[in-house]
């Protein structure tokens, strides 16, 4: 799969003990492309939650299934001006997610759990999901350069 | 993650440290619902001041812990937060339904 721009790509297995490690990684990389640190911590919140997702609906908690997570400099058109962001896509080959089920919960509703769909929205500016050739594919880009005004997606 | 007790009078002070995610977090989930529904402890403070990181799964656990408290007429007290953990109770909208004290000090006084 060619992917212009291309910074890390990461195969590793739906092993909770796993979401440290890519945590860790795509950290240093957010801080290397000059995010803030409050944009690092979004960043790496979003990605922990979309791995978690996966882990936990896609393959309903079975270990040792592939996770696929690309990161890429992307330029985005915006007001007539190009953009720097990180793209970052997330591919798996679990079971087909209920897109209801991405929008998020009320937050008025106080219990545990479902909260990780709303984090990834309130944490990058476009989320984006497809399905096809049996794969579950997630889409999340941040916008670097500042706070951006209006979401793209 | 690492979880440890301490006992003080009729509190216990659970000090918790590294990350809290879904790999850790039904640790801790256990051990705030074992300390609440088993010993039946009146009051429980999560010293939270070493943990780097948490995700919705750790905040799963903390809302759990609080339903719980409540339905038994116990207190479940949070203090020192950092700015992840901050983050994600304010993302969730949950801050404000916790007892969230900056110290120690605060956290078990009467």
């Amino acid at each position: 799969m060619g992917r212009s721009g291309l910074l890390l790509k990461l195969e590793l297995s739906s092993n909770p003990e796993m979401l440290c490690v890519v945590r860790h990684a795509l950290g240093q990389l957010a801080e290397t492309l000059g995010f803030s640190s409050a944009e690092c911590r979004a960043i790496v919140l979003a990605v922990d939650e979309a791995l978690t997702n996966i882990i936990k609906h896609a393959y309903g908690g079975e270990a040792g299934r592939p996770i696929r997570a690309f990161f890429c400099r992307i330029e985005v058109p915006q007001n007539g001006k190009q953009r720097k962001a990180l793209e970052i896509v997330i591919e798996d080959r679990g079971k087909k997610v209920d897109r209801a089920k991405l929008c998020g919960r009320s937050l008025e509703d106080v219990r545990p759990g479902g909260l990780g769909m709303h984090f990834i929205n309130e944490c990058m500016d476009a989320v984006e999901f497809r399905r096809g050739l049996g794969k579950n594919q997630l889409r999340l880009m941040k916008l670097l350069d500042g706070p951006n005004p209006e979401k793209l997606a | 993650m690492q979880i440890s007790a301490r006992h003080l009078d009729k509190t216990t002070i659970f000090d918790v440290s590294g990350d809290v995610d879904l790999a850790t977090s039904p640790e801790l989930r256990k051990a705030l619902l074992h300390e609440l529904r088993e010993i039946r402890t009146l009051r429980v403070v999560l010293n939270l001041k070493s943990v780097r990181y948490m995700d919705s799964s750790g905040v799963a656990s903390l809302v759990e812990g609080l339903k719980v408290s409540r339905g038994l007429g116990a207190r479940l007290i949070l203090y020192g937060l950092n700015a992840s953990v901050r983050e994600v109770l304010q993302l969730s909208k949950l801050l404000k339904i916790f007892e969230v004290y900056e110290n120690e000090e605060q956290a078990v006084s009467p």
